[in-house]
Order: C-alpha cells, then sequence, then structure tokens
C-alpha cells in the first residue's frame, strides 16, 4: 500500500511538473524605473491569475499552468544581463517577458537570443534592439519614431508658429524618439528653440528651464521617464515657465502623476494606450472589462505599461495556443503570423529580417490631464476619432 | 543678459546650500585632519529625516531643521567613536579607509531599508518672479536657512567656549590638553557638528529635489569640490566656496548643455588644486 501510495505520489509530482509553464522575466522593484516597472509587472500578473484561473493555456490536449520566474534587476542593465541568464539557464524558463525600459531590455535581448528564447518585450519602443538581427522578439509596444507625432501635429494646429523646446533624457528610449521628433517639428514648419539632452541623475531643473525660458519657447516636447519627468512637471509648474504647451513621455501617463495636483494640469502624454479606448477584441477582454478587472485587484487605474504587460500575456497565450505546442519554432512561427486585436488594438509583428518583431500594427494616443469637476482626470485628445474630450490649451 | 543673471541668482541660491554641507566637511577636516567619508551617508541621513519627519509624524518641512541637526549630531558622535576615534593621528590612509567602510555599512543599510526608489518632500511655497523667471520660495527659504545655520556656526566658534576649544584643538592639540580641554571630548562634539551640518544640508536638499539612498554621493563630490575651493579647515571659506560654485554652474549652464556641469566642476576642481593649493578663498582661514 505505501509503495504504491509513494508511486502515485510520484507521477502525480512528474504530472504536476509537466503541466506548468515557466515564463521569466526582471521587474525593477528598486530604482528609478520602479514605478512602470510595478505597473507592468501587474499586468503580467493579472493575465497570469486570470489564466490559471480557467485551468491554464491550452497546448493542444492538455492545459498547462503558468508559472512566473522574476527578480529585482534594480533598473540596472548589470543586474539584466546576469538575471535573465539565470533565468534561462538555472530556473529554465520556456518563454520570457522583457523588463521595463528601452535601455534594459536591450541588453535582455543579447541574453534572450543568444539562448533562442522567445521575448515578447513590453517597455521597449526603442527600434534599434530589434533591427541588430533577431529571431525571437516580439515588441507589443509602438515604436518610439511614431511617440511624438500626435502631439507635433496638434502644436502645428493650434499653435502655427510654435517653438518648441526638445528636452529631454539623455536615455535609449528618449533620444530615440526625439530623433524622430526633431524631424517631425521641421517637416511641420516650426522652429527649434532649444534642443538639449539631461543627464538621467537629473534632479535640479532650474538651469535647464531658464534655458527654456531664454531661448523664449513657447512649447515643450521631451522628458524621459516617470521620475525625471514628474519631478521636470513639478518644477516647470514652481519656475512658473508660462508654456503653451507640454507634452512628456512616460510620466503622465501613470495614475502617480495625479500626486502633482495643479502642475498636472495641462500636460499631455503620448500613450500606448487609455482605459477609454474601445477596440473590438478579437480574443479576451475589451478594455473596459480589463479596466474593471485591473482595478478590483489593485484598486488603481492602469495605465499603458500595465495594459501592456497584460496584452504580453495574451498575445503569448494566443501563440502558443494556436500552435497547441510549446516549441519555441513553432510559437514564433505563430507569433511571425499574427495580425490581431486585443484590448490593447491592433498588433502586427514585422517579419523583415532588418526588423524582425518591429511592432507595425499598433497605433498611439495623445492623452491630457484635465481638471473635470475639481478632479484630475486623463482625457484622450487626439486622434480625433479616439479622442474622449476637447484638447486643453 | 537677463536669463544669465537669473541662472547665477538661482546658482546663488543653491550655492549657500552646498557650502553647508561643504562646512560639515571642512570642519572636520581642520580639527582633526580626517577627511570624513561618510560625509554622503550623512547628507542622505538628513533627506530622509526629512521625509519621515513630514510624512510620518506630520512635521511642517521647515519644523524638521532642528531635530535633524539633533539627529545627525547624534549619529556623528557614534560615528566618531566607533569609525575615527582609534584612527586620529594614525594617518590619512587609515581615516579614509575607516569612514570609507562606516559610509559602505551605512549607505548598505540605506538600501535594504529604503531601497533606491526614488523619495520625494513636495514643499509649495510661493516664489520670487523677476520678468520672465521665477525664483522658487523653496530655493529661497533653503539658501536663508543655510546662511542662518552658518552665522550660528560661526558665533558658536567664535562666541562659546566649546567653540573657543573647537578652535584650540585645530590649532594645536596638544597644546590644548596641556591647558585642560579634554581633547577627546572636544573631537567627539566636531565631528557630531559636522555631521550635523552635512545632515541639515541634506534636510534643505531635500526640500528641492527628489532623493534616493545614493543621492550623497553626488553632493559628496561637490562639497569636496567646495572645500578645495574655500581652504580645507575653513568654515567660512566653504560657505563662499559653495556660492562660487552655484555661480560657476549657473554662468556655465547658460552657455553648454548642462549636461557638461560636472565637467565644469571637476576641471575646476583640479585647477584650483593645480594654482591654489591652500585653497581661493584661503586668505580668510579664520
Amino acid at each position: 500500500m505505501l509503495i504504491a501510495a509513494a508511486a502515485l505520489a510520484a507521477c502525480s509530482q512528474t504530472y504536476a511538473a509537466d503541466d506548468t509553464l515557466t515564463i521569466g522575466f526582471t521587474v525593477s522593484r528598486t530604482g528609478k524605473l520602479n514605478n512602470e516597472s510595478t505597473a507592468q509587472m501587474r499586468g503580467f500578473e493579472l493575465w497570469r491569475d486570470e489564466v490559471n484561473a480557467k485551468g491554464g493555456i491550452a497546448v493542444g490536449d492538455k492545459r498547462y499552468k503558468v508559472s512566473f520566474v522574476s527578480y529585482d534587476d534594480e533598473s540596472a542593465n548589470q543586474r539584466v544581463q546576469q538575471l535573465y541568464t539565470r533565468i534561462i539557464n538555472q530556473d529554465k524558463a520556456q518563454f520570457l517577458f522583457s523588463p521595463y525600459s528601452s535601455g534594459l531590455v536591450a541588453t535582455a535581448a543579447i541574453v534572450s537570443e543568444q539562448h533562442g528564447r522567445i521575448m515578447l518585450t513590453t517597455g521597449a519602443a526603442e527600434e534599434k534592439t530589434y533591427k541588430l538581427g533577431n529571431k525571437n522578439l516580439f515588441q507589443v509596444y509602438s515604436s518610439a519614431d511614431l511617440y511624438l507625432a500626435g502631439a507635433i501635429q496638434v502644436v502645428k494646429e493650434l499653435y502655427s508658429k510654435a517653438e518648441p523646446a526638445l528636452v529631454y533624457k539623455d536615455d535609449p528610449l528618449s533620444k530615440a524618439v526625439l530623433q524622430s521628433a526633431r524631424k517631425q517639428v521641421a517637416e511641420a514648419g516650426l522652429r527649434t528653440a532649444l534642443d538639449e539632452a539631461y543627464s538621467p541623475e537629473t534632479t535640479d531643473f532650474g538651469p535647464i528651464i531658464n534655458k527654456i525660458i531664454s531661448a523664449k519657447a513657447d512649447v515643450l516636447l521631451g522628458g524621459g521617464h516617470y521620475s525625471d519627468g514628474a519631478t521636470l512637471a513639478r518644477q516647470l509648474y514652481d519656475h512658473k515657465a508660462r508654456l503653451k504647451w507640454v507634452t512628456l513621455l512616460v510620466a503622465p501617463d501613470s495614475p502617480n502623476f495625479v500626486t502633482l495636483g495643479d502642475a498636472a494640469v495641462g500636460i499631455s502624454v503620448p500613450s500606448q494606450w487609455e482605459s477609454q479606448v474601445s477596440f473590438k477584441p478579437d480574443f479576451g477582454p475589451t478594455a473596459a472589462e480589463f479596466t474593471q478587472r485591473f482595478q478590483a485587484e489593485y484598486a488603481i487605474e492602469p495605465g499603458y505599461h500595465a495594459a501592456a504587460g497584460y496584452a504580453a500575456g495574451l498575445l503569448l497565450q494566443h501563440a502558443i495556443e494556436q500552435a497547441g505546442t510549446l516549441d519555441q519554432a513553432k510559437v514564433a512561427d505563430v507569433l511571425n503570423k499574427m495580425d490581431v486585436t486585443t484590448m490593447f488594438g491592433r498588433t502586427k509583428f514585422s517579419t523583415a529580417p532588418k526588423e524582425h518583431g518591429l511592432q507595425i500594427g499598433h497605433e498611439m494616443v495623445l492623452a491630457q490631464w484635465q481638471k473635470k469637476d475639481g478632479k484630475l482626470v486623463k482625457e484622450v485628445i487626439w486622434p480625433k476619432a479616439a479622442k474622449t474630450a476637447d484638447i486643453l490649451y | 543678459m537677463i536669463g544669465l543673471i537669473a541662472s547665477l541668482i538661482d546658482g546663488v541660491l543653491v550655492g549657500a546650500v552646498y557650502g553647508l554641507a561643504a562646512m560639515g566637511l571642512t570642519l572636520i577636516w581642520g580639527v582633526m585632519n580626517v577627511i570624513n567619508l561618510t560625509h554622503g551617508a550623512m547628507i542622505v541621513l538628513g533627506m530622509f529625516a526629512l521625509y519621515f519627519l513630514a510624512s510620518a509624524l506630520g512635521l511642517p518641512p521647515y519644523g524638521a531643521v532642528p531635530v535633524t541637526i539633533v539627529i545627525g549630531f547624534v549619529v556623528g558622535v557614534v560615528v566618531y567613536w566607533t569609525a575615527v576615534h582609534r584612527v586620529i593621528g594614525r594617518g590619512h590612509l587609515m581615516s579614509l579607509l575607516s569612514t570609507f567602510a562606516m559610509n559602505m555599512v551605512l549607505i548598505g543599510l540605506g538600501t535594504a531599508l529604503f531601497s533606491t526608489s526614488p523619495y520625494n518632500v513636495p514643499v509649495a511655497l510661493p516664489g520670487i518672479t523677476w520678468r520672465e523667471y521665477t525664483f522658487t520660495g523653496a530655493h529661497v527659504v533653503a539658501a536663508a536657512l543655510a546662511l542662518l545655520i552658518a552665522g550660528l556656526l560661526y558665533f558658536l566658534l567664535h562666541r562659546t567656549r566649546i567653540g573657543k576649544a573647537i578652535r584650540a584643538v585645530a590649532d594645536n592639540r596638544e597644546a590644548a590638553e596641556l591647558n585642560g580641554i579634554p581633547t577627546t571630548q572636544v573631537l567627539s562634539f566636531a565631528f557630531g557638528l559636522g555631521a550635523a551640518l552635512a545632515a541639515v544640508s541634506g534636510t534643505l536638499i531635500a526640500t528641492l529635489f527628489p532623493f534616493n539612498v545614493l543621492s550623497g554621493g553626488a553632493y559628496e563630490l561637490k562639497s569636496f569640490v567646495v572645500t578645495v575651493l574655500g581652504a580645507m579647515g575653513n568654515p567660512a571659506g566653504a560657505l563662499m566656496g559653495g556660492v562660487a560654485l552655484g555661480l560657476i554652474e549657473g554662468a556655465a549652464t547658460s552657455f553648454m548643455p548642462v549636461s557638461w556641469t560636472p565637467v565644469i566642476e571637476f576641471a575646476l576642481f583640479v585647477a584650483v588644486l593645480i594654482l591654489f593649493p591652500r585653497g581661493v578663498f584661503a586668505f580668510t582661514r579664520s
């Protein structure tokens, strides 16, 4: 009897191990990227909890529960390199999600490509990473060259003689975005009043704000991530910089931006997604359903970082279920052919060898913080087809 | 031109706080010939003291200033007895290593407790507007408090018994000992005072900018530059050096990218070491 029981237990253990799909990634639990990375992780976790509640991912006639292995990358490249190597070699993760931010993803991509692991990248808009000859990267975000296109179009419509200041963090995402923005500003016939990068360590924006004022710029386009972007927004308000229009990357999309109070009013952000979007998904929840479930779980409205995390899970799940196998090559094949719509919008990956995995289906919106009945809310103001409120200017 | 003047004024305001931070470093050097590498950690102590006093106890930000002075002093005295007392007089390398090790312990502890995520204490005060430029109220108050504390330090050093004892020990420890001054206690007090100055400068910096556990390093480096400008061991010179550094930062950023500021600062550091080894403001040594 004892031997039979032991044999049964051993079989059960073997059965449980085969029924688990391990996905690995790092999270910036500490360091400057903590705010955005935590939101992204919450998106991953909500997806995991929902798929496991339904019995797991269907692979052929088996179901696999999703298990995560994740570590704190401390917002540092060296840690990303060490940890992704560990996640693949020691933790034996079968699939990967990316860390948050273009800089960290560039490092993770080197490791994932070396080991031939599929990695869905979220929080990584810089195109360069996808133009180095990869085979297994799949970008969920729209790429950096699209970030400020909407804001520049709005500025051109509202202020045809505007003189923008391009002031941005010296990091891969911001530099990639501003490289395209420079051309878009020139194509719009606007004269750039100031074009300057600041160190990622900057906390005193006084000198650069004085330069913006001295250059007589009336529009500001730039910023970086949450930590510096929120500080810049607050100090612009304290210095009464009197800009007609401010678009900052990333930071204003975070729900935490509301803590800036009046300093947030009027500030716009190019957004990968907003909760008000009304895409009709081919599978998974609608944006409204996702927003409701996220709020129920975390008591906070999701921004695009969380939505992209959730979408990455949905897309990977769909690819595995369509492939009917966990084989990397077959799942990659499905991802390459994918042209679908989820709560996040349209997703289609480039299959051109020179830019494999670059996101070519997704579109961005422009959101702005406005006051409604004394409360700060974020509204979609562009494109006109997607807007939920008029532009505040 | 107006923009340059505005940048210079901003530079002076921030420079006063740099000067206050450097006064702590230079006081310790002047009294006991120790280059205190826990200086950055003391600045961070002041930053986090403000954060917790303001958020946990609901103290108004500037109400935390006297509390931080006391906390900084106590921690400084503990650091003195732990890491400095036994290495005084045993060569600069020993005191450098000892304070460096203590710094790593303090920063490691801070990282374990608070991680390296950024913290912020928003202080909203009406600013002073001149033409298109605004000097924020927090900057003006921080500079005013820095000057006030510097003034109080001057009073302590020149008008009180303990201040005279500190200056006596700084001049000649053995002679001071022979005159009945308990030099060990005086050194301990002076180190605590230097740490308190660093901590309160951290508190003032935290009213201006966000910070994290590793923020002290950048201000410690500025303190070294300021100390070299102002003459090692000269608190009045340190204050002037801080203002000078602020002016240089304000002027430089008007003509070149802001990211060049550290290059200018450290080029200046090297130039002063070569051309003015006693410090640019050495003539003001008290």
